[in-house]
């Protein structure tokens, strides 16, 4: 099975983000970036199913020069090669216009299965992957936590709200998008980040498949911390003040203890 | 030009069709931003065998109630309702079409507005019409930040809701002209084959009846630390529960999850340690009477919903707090 796993960098989550003067976007000199997690998962279900029933697992990124760190650990967790469409400007790319530049790349390795994560930790659109199974002619399932390859389809069990799923059958080529902790991720080994410098590692641009953000079809106006809806008592000080001040209201305000 | 708000039913266990609560919020919606915009407003529902549910829109305030009616829109397949309801958009030719944020709508709406050349906004938690112009409030990085959103093109655009961002309760009363709109739809078009709806397993644990909670997040690193958030459960005789990493992770079970695809809960007291508060959490616990939040990041959006709060680092802060806790009992 060929399986072309989409994976995106972002900041890292437990970044302390600051709006950059023009309020345009957040400012990234002194951001660390790594994998999108719910992408991680992606190729973690990628390179599973891969073991199980052999094939080939390509890395797609599309990204600024910074990203090819994420290619190069994902290449180290196993993956056999990948395409890096080199942009250092996608913030002018709506999800269109992204999944266009993705299809584009995606086209030509007619991959059976495409996975990526059910949504990006920063822009939070979760419709890249739906687009890209619209633009390519594709079934699609999102939201999955499980993926058995049958005889020439796959059975994918969706994730519903309340605690509910349920069970869904596709044929093959189809494209899936993954919901964090469908499995546990691995860790890259020293022999596999070795073996990834040997890797092939494939860059690509924009212009070069033929795709620009040209007209865009929504426009991101401005971004800004949002207001908080309610004013919270902060208790300052040593832990040790803080915590007892916390108990005194918890005690005497909240009631609860 | 107008405004169609598109409702969302599923089965029930029984087989009947119900609604998904989170429609009331998006036919409300889509009133306001009519009376807002100077334009009628319509809602409309697809399935099958839903007479009774397109009845119920029909006595609210709208122009038109549709119902769109198929027999292959009996189960949900993203191929039939996205045809289906690309032909409703084309007959109707609405400016703006409003949907859930509910994970049916997650899974079709993009193939449906790529299908029309459009981008749908997804996610929106609120808007603004100036001068006639609308602009969308939506959050990126799991809610630290907003950004105003808008459209660049004429209708149809498309946007969802997120799960409590407008308020049911100002839905208006009225009649609507009820029409039964049948789409043309080929079997042969639908690919995905849906199967049975399933829970995983009995919830040994019902956090929806505990009164005090204490909540753990991505914060605590590791799972052994889990132990400090334990002890301080333990000292204000609270149920530990968890937000979906945790469980993702196996550091707890999932039925101890709160969150969107977890249990949703009302305590007189919900402690969050080193949770940062994405949406997917907040839906699970925004019931709380009381919110306490634990968190080194002041921006965390766990804070904008805190009652009481302490910036600091939990690993010193927690200990201290089961401390103060066990004295003060």
């Amino acid at each position: 099975m060929k399986i072309v796993v989409a994976v995106k960098q972002v900041p890292a989550r437990d970044s302390q983000l600051r709006i950059a003067p023009a309020g345009q976007w957040i400012e990234e000199a002194d951001l660390s970036y790594e994998i999108n997690e719910p992408d991680a998962y992606a190729l973690e279900e990628g390179l599973q199913l891969k073991e199980k029933h052999g094939g080939e697992v390509v890395v797609l990124c599309a990204g600024p020069a910074r990203a090819a760190q994420t290619v190069r650990e994902a290449l180290a967790k196993g993956a056999d090669r990948a395409i890096h469409i080199e942009e250092e400007n996608l913030g002018a790319f709506d999800p269109l216009a992204t999944a266009r530049l993705l299809a584009a790349a995606l086209q030509p390795e007619a991959p059976d299965l495409i996975l990526t994560g059910l949504q990006s930790d920063d822009f939070g659109y979760g419709q890249t992957g739906v687009i890209m199974a619209e633009l390519l002619g594709l079934p699609h399932a999102t939201i999955i936590m499980q993926v058995e390859k049958q005889n020439g389809h796959i059975r994918v069990k969706r994730e519903l709200e309340e605690g509910w799923f349920q069970n869904v059958e596709m044929p093959l080529p189809a494209l899936l998008t993954i919901q964090s902790g469908i499995s546990r991720l691995r860790y890259a080994t020293l022999m596999g980040i070795k073996k990834a410098k040997t890797k092939e590692l494939k860059r690509l641009t924009a212009a070069e498949l033929g795709v620009a953000p040209d007209s865009p079809k929504i426009a991101l106006e401005r971004i800004y911390l949002p207001e908080r809806a309610k004013r919270t008592q902060l208790f300052d000080g040593s832990p040790k003040e803080a915590a007892a001040q916390l108990v005194e209201k918890l005690k005497f305000e909240a009631r609860v203890i | 030009m107008s405004i169609l708000a598109v409702a969302e039913q599923r089965k029930s266990p029984e087989g009947q069709p119900v609604w998904n609560r989170m429609s009331w919020e998006t036919l409300a919606a889509a009133q306001q931003l009519a009376r807002e915009m100077n334009l009628p407003a319509s809602a409309a529902v697809a399935g099958h065998g839903i007479q009774q549910l397109g009845g119920e829109l029909a006595s609210r305030q709208f122009e038109k109630a549709y119902i769109v009616e198929h027999p292959l829109l009996e189960s949900y397949t993203p191929d039939a309702y996205a045809a289906a309801l690309r032909q409703l958009v084309e007959r109707v030719k609405p400016a703006l079409v409003l949907f859930p944020h509910s994970y049916q709508v997650r899974d079709f709406l993009p193939k449906l507005a790529t299908s029309l050349g459009r981008v749908a906004v997804s996610d929106v938690v609120a808007h603004r019409v100036e001068g006639g112009k609308l602009t969308l409030v939506r959050q990126l990085f799991q809610g630290k930040v907003n950004a105003d959103v808008s459209f660049t093109s004429a209708g149809p655009n498309f946007a969802s809701l997120q799960a409590g961002a407008y308020r049911a309760g100002q839905l208006q009363p009225g009649t609507a002209a009820l029409e039964t709109f049948t789409p043309e739809l080929d079997p042969g078009s639908i690919r995905t084959k849906p199967l049975e709806l399933f829970r995983e397993s009995q919830r040994a644990v019902d956090l929806g009846a505990a009164e005090l909670i204490v909540s753990v997040g991505r914060g605590i690193k590791e799972a052994e630390n889990i132990e400090l958030v334990r002890k301080l459960a333990e000292a204000l005789g609270a149920e530990l529960a968890a937000s979906r990493p945790i469980c993702d992770a196996g550091w707890l079970p999932m039925e101890r999850q709160v969150g969107s695809s977890g249990q949703t809960v009302a305590p007189k007291m919900y402690l969050a340690v080193g949770i940062s508060g994405a949406i997917q959490h907040l839906v699970g616990m925004k019931g709380a009477r009381t919110v306490v939040a634990i968190n080194k990041d002041p921006n965390a959006p766990i804070f904008e919903i805190a009652d009481y709060g302490i910036v600091g680092d939990l690993f010193q802060v927690v200990p201290e707090l089961t401390e103060a806790v066990r004295k003060a009992k």
